[in-house]
């Protein structure tokens, strides 16, 4: 593209945090009217270059000019007003007012000191018709899926008279036709001369909608290039600072592993969470994989096996033994176990220590009253955090302060000190940069290959093919086709689904 | 220096030092202990015999504070108790063994009631406590048929004003109880659980602990420690009041696991460090009166006195008042 003036300047920009030089004299450019993704992994340096943007910390060194000036926002508020305005992953506003209420929070239409909400509720309604979007406005904010909330705080962020948009990891929670929605937005920002700076973990992502690529690595900018001139797997290298063969490795063949009687046979299974109906089969040494759109039952299906949601209908064989599983307990005491899709909320106990975090459910099973020895627990996490290349200055460092592969990695190992039969991972990857996504996909294909039955819900159809002997697509909680084997490729899953729907 | 500033323990056991402190100020004898009778005698001693009973409550509130909950039940469940001993001795039980278990176990069902209402029927504990809160002095009238229950019995007595290895029986009472506790959920992985519960219920029950049987737990356990502070408030005073027996104590209780800084958020808690919230209560009621202030001030400088040890625990705090420090330089 033709390189108008920059609207947005980086020049040598430095922050240093005690022990670590979280960005080392980086340049960035931002011009009017192009996207421009900002990728790197975690630690890299991507949030802390946004939040000197966004005015959450000041720069120790270097300049940011906005328009040829140099400005030092001293504040979110400041960036604000200076036309800098940032979209989070989480939605930061007010989830108990109203829609309308938020979009104008600070700056609502008033009239004698009150607030005029009709007019209010009119000029809302207005805005979000720019963005394609009919909602009640009138209707709390969290009542909405996090996907709508996410373009009100687009709506409000450009509304704000933005020049300047960052979306940080904005897509993290939608499904297909959210972002492509979101995408839609994003474009006709760009044609009405918004310069958007774009952080994302998902590459497909990067390549639909950006124009230039900056990557940073460890706190420098390892280069800036136009996203149609670089191939992929020269990014993969520019981010990961070697070829990581795992990620574009070819499909593996999996073992066979003996055909006797499936370790896990399901059929018709039905919950009062809104699962209506899935059937498979699992044995030792196999993974499954669990495909389908946002809302089409995986999670559902995840947490009816491991006794979080009340069975409704069907059944669940394991070992050729019926079970009903009606608690997390009575799943564990089948050697069940599930690392949650929302690791925040679901996996990790924040606070607690990365010990406390691993031994906990192995703690669970053995009783309240039989407490493992200090030792024991210090050797188990030790252990774990060996073999799971778990990145931590000591086990006793709050599990919190991980990034979230090593959370992941934190959860996982909780998991297999349990020495689980059937291990259930609602979406392993989510939120995690490349390196420890391939890790985590490699474990998995390493603990399969030990003998133990998977079962991986993703949106990432790439990852199921990547790991999956079986895949289960499932639509409005019905499991609607199974596809085996050879044929386990990702034109047939998209067909699948694209064909049930 | 630095570790130790941040240890959780300083700033309680600085508060108490600092107060005791004072009071050695405004008497010079007040450190000194005396063994008379086969007992210990001083200003120390007795700080921490009249902090038992808020003591007691507080090593249970500790565990319901740590899953998130609050008993506000306590200072009721004192009164209960304290009737069902009192009418039982009046009406001729002799044994105080047996007076003793039928109090302790009227304080288990009020707290497995709680823990019902709670971990259950998923009420909130500030709601479901105050049922009892209410209904407890009223159900301690009904027992002692709305008069002030008194008795005469050295036995029981004894567990109030009597002496056990030197110590007054309150305090011995009070050691007991913190070590059979402290067992019971460090020695288990019940505190850990407590703390996982109190740190992220959702996350706990993926793991597979019984999140509402471990909300039962501690408030039984609770129930069980006000019951005890209830024996020990009956047997000094040797009888039952309905209306005043630990009346507010339940927020004293409350502010001592505050004090031992602890989180009403719920997390990690230290039965031992309440007990030095209690303890620093129970210094700053002693220094008022050793300092001769006029009683018409002390609830205003006890408020005053425990904001400013909260302030200092809080790190946020501490940072501006450094910045404030080094600013001036």
């Amino acid at each position: 593209m033709s390189a108008p003036a920059a609207v947005l300047e980086l020049r040598g920009v430095s922050k240093r945090f005690p022990g670590a030089q979280a960005l080392d004299r980086v340049d960035f450019e931002l011009a009017a009217g192009e996207v421009h993704a900002l990728l790197g992994e975690n630690g890299a340096g991507k949030s802390t270059l946004i939040k000197l943007l966004t005015g959450v910390y000041p720069a120790d060194g270097g300049e940011i000019l906005l328009d040829g000036r140099p400005i030092r926002p001293s504040g979110p508020a400041e960036a604000l007003a200076l036309g800098i305005s940032p979209v989070y992953q989480e939605v930061n506003l007010l989830a108990n007012l109203s829609v309308a209420h938020n979009l104008y929070l600070g700056r609502e239409p008033r009239r004698f000191g009150g607030i005029r909400w009709r007019q209010l509720n009119t000029d809302a309604t207005r805005l979000l018709a720019r963005f394609g979007l009919d909602l009640d406005v009138r209707r709390s904010l969290g009542s909405f899926p996090i996907a709508v909330q996410q373009l009100v705080a687009i709506a409000r962020g450009v509304d704000c008279s933005a020049r300047v948009l960052v979306l940080d990891e904005p897509t993290a929670s939608l499904d297909a036709a959210e972002v492509k929605m979101l995408f839609g937005v994003v474009a006709e920002l760009r044609r009405s001369g918004t310069a958007i700076v774009f952080v994302t973990h998902f590459l497909d992502q990067v390549y639909a909608i950006s124009d230039r690529i900056t990557v940073l690595r460890n706190g420098a900018r390892v280069g800036t290039w136009d996203a149609a001139a670089l191939a992929r797997p020269a990014l993969v290298a520019a981010m990961l600072g070697r070829e990581l063969e795992a990620v574009e490795q070819a499909r593996s063949v999996h073992a066979a592993g003996s055909r006797q009687l499936p370790v896990l046979r399901v059929s018709d299974l039905a919950a009062d969470n809104g699962l209506a109906s899935a059937s498979f089969a699992i044995d030792a040494g196999e993974t499954l994989g669990l495909a389908g759109l946002l809302g089409a039952g995986r999670t559902e299906l995840c947490e009816t096996l491991f006794g979080l949601a009340r069975q409704t209908g069907g059944a669940i064989a394991f070992r050729d033994r019926e079970q009903r599983v009606a608690s997390p307990a009575a799943a564990m005491r089948l050697r069940f176990a599930l690392c949650p899709e929302d690791r925040k909320a679901s996996g990790i106990i924040g606070p607690l220590s990365i010990r406390e975090n691993i031994v906990i459910a192995l703690q669970v099973r053995r009783g309240w009253w039989r407490r493992l020895p200090e030792s024991e627990q210090a050797r188990l996490a030790g252990e774990a955090i060996r073999r799971l290349g778990i990145v931590c200055p000591d086990a006793e460092t709050p599990v919190e302060a991980l990034s979230g592969g090593n959370q992941q990695r934190a959860i996982l190992a909780r998991w297999l000190c349990t020495e689980p039969c059937l291990l259930v991972l609602d979406e392993p990857t989510r939120g995690i940069d490349v390196g420890a996504h391939a890790a985590i996909i490699a474990l998995i294909r390493e603990l399969c290959s030990r003998g133990l039955a998977v079962i991986v819900a993703s949106s990432e159809i790439e990852e199921l093919v990547a790991v999956s002997d079986r895949v289960l697509v499932l639509r409005e909680g019905r499991g609607i086709a199974t596809i085996e084997g050879p044929a386990v490729t990702e034109p047939a899953i998209f067909r699948a689904i694209a064909e049930a729907s | 220096m630095r570790s130790l500033l941040q240890h959780r323990g300083f700033w309680p056991l600085a508060a108490l030092a600092v107060i005791l402190l004072a009071n050695l100020a405004l008497s010079p004898e007040f450190f000194a202990l005396e063994f008379r009778d086969g007992r210990l005698y001083g200003s120390l001693v007795d700080v921490v015999n009249r902090a038992a009973p808020v003591a007691l409550l507080a090593i249970g509130m500790s565990l319901v504070i740590a899953t998130g909950g609050v008993d506000l039940s306590v200072g009721a469940v004192i009164a209960i108790a304290g009737a069902v001993a009192a009418n039982l001795l009046v009406g001729g039980v002799d044994a105080v063994p047996l007076v003793v278990l039928l109090a302790l176990l009227t304080g288990l069902m009020a707290g497995l009631v709680n823990g019902g209402l709670v971990g259950l029927l998923g009420i909130q504990p500030i709601v479901a406590t105050l049922v009892l809160m209410v209904a407890g002095r009223g159900i301690a009238q009904l027992i002692n048929a709305g008069q002030i229950v008194t008795f005469r019995h050295e036995g029981f007595a004894d567990l109030g004003v009597g002496s056990v290895l030197a110590l007054p029986t309150p305090v011995a009472i009070l050691l007991v109880t913190l070590v059979l506790v402290q067992l019971l959920v460090r020695g288990t992985a019940l505190g850990l659980f407590i703390e996982a519960v109190g740190f992220n219920p959702r996350a706990s029950r993926h793991v597979g602990i019984r999140v509402g049987a471990v909300k039962v737990a501690v408030y039984a356990i609770s129930g069980l420690c006000a019951a005890l502070a209830g024996i020990v408030v009956t047997a000094d005073i040797q009888g039952a009041d309905a209306n005043n027996a630990g009346l507010w104590l339940e927020l004293d209780a409350i502010l001592a696991v505050v004090i031992g800084g602890a989180s009403l958020a719920g997390g990690r808690f230290s039965l031992w460090l309440s007990v030095v919230g209690a303890l620093v209560i129970q210094a700053l009621a002693t220094t008022l009166v050793i300092g001769g202030v006029p009683p018409t001030f002390n609830l205003l400088i006890k408020s005053l006195v425990i904001v400013a040890v909260l302030l200092l625990q809080s790190a946020p705090f501490r940072r501006q008042l450094a910045a404030l420090a080094t600013g001036r330089r």
